[in-house]
């Protein structure tokens, strides 16, 4: 099976070691992994800042960079949101304002192939048990385009379960926003902070080393918050935590 | 909407001050958990109600979609059934019409149902200047009228408000508008209740005229129809020998059969009770039964621009419930009253800036005022989906420009056109990635500052993943 990977702007630039890991976990379990070069971002930052048409030449360039594959896999849970929720609107809002169908083809060609990471493990791949390996205390925090937007629901769970080693404790209050929501955290800085603040107070409460989470974007501000603080804890993509094994641990 | 929130400043600001008060951001806290998972509860015991809300969703679309017909079928039903139906274009005509109602009857005081919609338009202050005295009879409302304070949930007006809080104002405030308080009233909740009880059975007694709202009105007979839990909306229906209704435009259902569904849907939201403890409902008027004489101010208020808006209408499906601030984070900090109106929270955020335009300071801001999280959409009993909507506003406020939007706009188009040349961004990534020693761990400058303050960047890695790609796959 031939995938495509799309590494989504935050990890190719600041995160490649996700996107590392996730090429790592398919080609062990026998997946071809394509890595379309003309691919760069979803464009989900203009959007949701009110830039629609900013983000236009974004949805053209992602849809025409994953033409012809069937499946198109992304480590980034609001990036497949992005997609599959706005693309559509994007492209419907086009067509009403005269400017023809190309953008509502783009995106119709894009959606129904676009899928999450632990997506495609469980529902494509039909495995839970990848075959990593990582002895660590882990606490999970459910991203909201995860959690609300695409329904993830267990899948995340279900694969850290089954990683030799791993101890999963309960997150208190994990359905709550961990209050990055793009420019939002600068917009109204106070109000994320306060919400971040809270996030780490009980991530930190369940004395796990690790908090994993779908989304490097709420990574980086609860990862952020971790470190000013100098916290013990440390914030993990489920990526590296399912790409380590026992020949190759992670760190 | 009401003046009394003119000026206001943006959200962003009037935010700060709740975030940093420990005190309101515990009884939020505490006040919106313990609602949120009673909620949850209530729901639960529903199998249905995936299809409720369906149903609720379409009802109200369909009623959006021919609200002329149904405004006029309303109009007919209450005429029959004896009362007098006046149209009202905004806040000022509304307040107008109901003074003058007021005035024809030779009172000057009048007792009230809690109203969003007269709250919205600012009626007890406009009818103070008209030397009207309008007596809450609501608790939580009555709190809030006796503090000289602003509503801040739309359930609960007075949620920011503990129960030290409310005795000290019913000490010193009581007197002043009728029976005072008890000697030694303490902040028990049965010693609390019962002050407000005498305090306000002196004006249910009294009163001859009341003024309501309603939480929805149906077509085919003309009814209005009012749910809650203290009863006292009921004393200002049935005792008054005036009664007053002011009604938003989108209220309206068409059928009996429809009310079912929202008796479903409201109470379990809201209150988290599988049904509320009084709902009234009054067509016109009786003999022998109720007040003499009835009239219906229909309110529009924003609301025929807000239908023109075919992302935005969606909020016109509202009834009021609360559910969505209740699990909204950003409302759970940032408390009521920085939303700057009479609808905080999610659906405030959406709604304030429909009905009031973007012109202001506040409402440019209220789209951002949200991490975009969807829990208010998951909640919502009528499935207004408003993180879109919010997204959709955000779209209106930067094209209107203003205030660090150009500065916005410009930075974003760079952005497109670096994302939109995969050479030039790769370029980009190395120079950033080469220069990673030198990247300080606090920035200066608008927006990596308040990036900074309270969080470390990333480590920016030593090479881009598509350079990684390149050596090891290409
Ligand atoms: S938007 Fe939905 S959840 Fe919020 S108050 Fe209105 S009906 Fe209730």
């Amino acid at each position: 099976m031939r995938v495509a990977l799309f590494a989504t702007c935050v990890n190719d630039a600041l995160y490649p070691s996700t996107a590392i890991a996730t090429v790592k976990v398919l080609e062990r379990l026998g997946v071809e992994v394509d890595f379309p070069a003309a691919q760069t971002c979803c464009g989900q930052p203009q959007y949701n800042t009110g830039y629609r048409r900013a983000t236009e030449p974004l949805v053209l360039r992602t849809a025409r960079a994953f033409e012809g594959y069937d499946h198109v896999v992304t480590p980034s849970g609001s990036c497949v949101a992005m997609v599959r929720d706005n693309y559509p609107r994007i492209g419907a809002k086009a067509v009403a304002e005269g400017r023809g169908r190309e953008l509502a083809g783009a995106a119709a060609s894009l959606v129904p192939h676009v899928y999450e990471l632990t997506e495609f493990l469980v529902d494509v791949l039909g495995v839970t048990d990848v075959g990593a390996c990582f002895p660590h205390t882990v606490t999970y925090h459910p991203s909201c385009h995860g959690l609300r937007m695409l329904g993830l629901g267990d899948r995340p769970r279900r694969l850290l379960e089954a990683v030799r080693g791993l101890e999963l404790v309960e997150l208190p209050g994990a359905e709550e926003c961990c209050g990055f929501g793009g420019t939002f955290a600068v917009k109204n800085a106070d109000v994320s902070e306060a919400m971040g603040e809270d996030k780490i107070r009980n991530a930190m409460s369940t004395g796990a080393d690790v908090l994993c989470g779908a989304d490097n974007s709420c990574l980086m501000h609860i990862g952020g918050m971790l470190r000013r603080q100098d916290a013990p804890q440390r914030a993990l993509h489920l990526a590296e935590i399912l790409a380590s094994t026992e020949e190759e641990p992670l760190r | 909407m009401s003046g009394t929130y003119l000026g206001m400043p943006a959200f962003p600001r009037a935010a700060r001050d709740a975030v940093r008060d420990t005190t309101l951001r515990g009884n939020l806290r505490h006040a919106t958990h313990t609602i949120r998972d009673k909620r949850a509860r209530a729901v639960a015991e529903l199998d249905d109600w995936a299809a409720l809300r369906e149903a609720g969703k379409r009802i109200k679309d369909h009623t959006l979609r021919h609200l002329d017909r149904y405004l006029v079928r309303v109009e007919e039903a209450v005429t029959a059934a004896g009362g007098t139906v006046h149209w009202a274009a905004d806040a000022e005509e509304a307040n107008r019409i109901v003074a003058d109602l007021v005035k024809a009857t030779g009172e000057s005081e009048v007792v009230k149902v809690k109203s969003m919609a007269t709250q919205e338009t600012g009626l007890n202050e406009a009818l103070e200047a008209e030397g009207i005295r309008a007596y809450e009879t609501d608790l939580a409302e009555l709190i809030v009228q006796l503090g000289k304070d602003r509503p801040s949930h739309i359930l609960v007006p007075a949620i920011h408000r503990n129960r030290g809080e409310i005795r000290d104002i019913f000490r010193s405030e009581m007197g002043e508008w009728g029976r005072p308080a008890p000697e030694g009233l303490t902040d028990t909740p049965a010693e609390l209740a019962e002050a407000a009880r005498l305090h306000l059975r002196e004006k249910f007694l009294r009163a001859k005229v009341g003024i309501s709202g309603a939480n929805f009105m149906v077509a085919e007979t003309g009814t209005l129809v009012v749910v809650e839990s203290e009863g006292n909306g009921r004393m200002c229906l049935t005792l008054p020998e005036t009664l007053i209704s002011v009604v938003g435009i989108e209220k309206v259902i068409p059928t009996w059969r429809d009310l079912e569904v929202f008796l479903q849907l409201l109470p379990r939201s809201s209150t988290a009770e599988r049904m509320n403890p009084y709902t009234s409902m009054w067509t016109g008027t009786t003999d022998g039964d109720g007040p003499r004489a009835f009239h219906l101010v229909l309110l529009d208020n924003g609301r025929t621009d807000t239908l023109a808006d075919e992302v935005g209408r969606q909020a016109l499906r509202c009834i009021r419930c609360s559910a969505c601030l209740n699990v909204c984070p950003v409302y759970e900090r940032a408390g009521g009253h920085a939303y700057g109106s009479v609808y905080p929270g999610p659906i405030g955020a959406i709604l304030s800036p429909q009905l009031r335009g973007t012109g202001s300071e506040i409402d440019a801001s209220l789209p951002y005022a949200s991490s975009l999280c969807g829990a208010c959409y998951e909640v919502c009993p009528v499935a207004i989906d408003i993180p879109e909507v919010l997204v959709h506003l955000r779209e209106k406020v930067a094209d209107q420009g203003g205030a660090g939007h150009r500065l916005e706009r410009a930075a974003m188009r760079t952005a497109t056109w670096l994302l939109d040349h995969p050479a030039a961004l790769n370029a980009a990534e190395r120079l950033a990635s080469s220069t990673r020693k030198l990247h300080p761990k606090r920035l200066p400058g608008p927006g990596a500052r308040q990036w900074t303050n309270s969080r470390d960047l990333p480590d920016l890695p030593a090479e881009p993943f598509r350079d990684w790609w390149k050596k090891n796959h290409a």
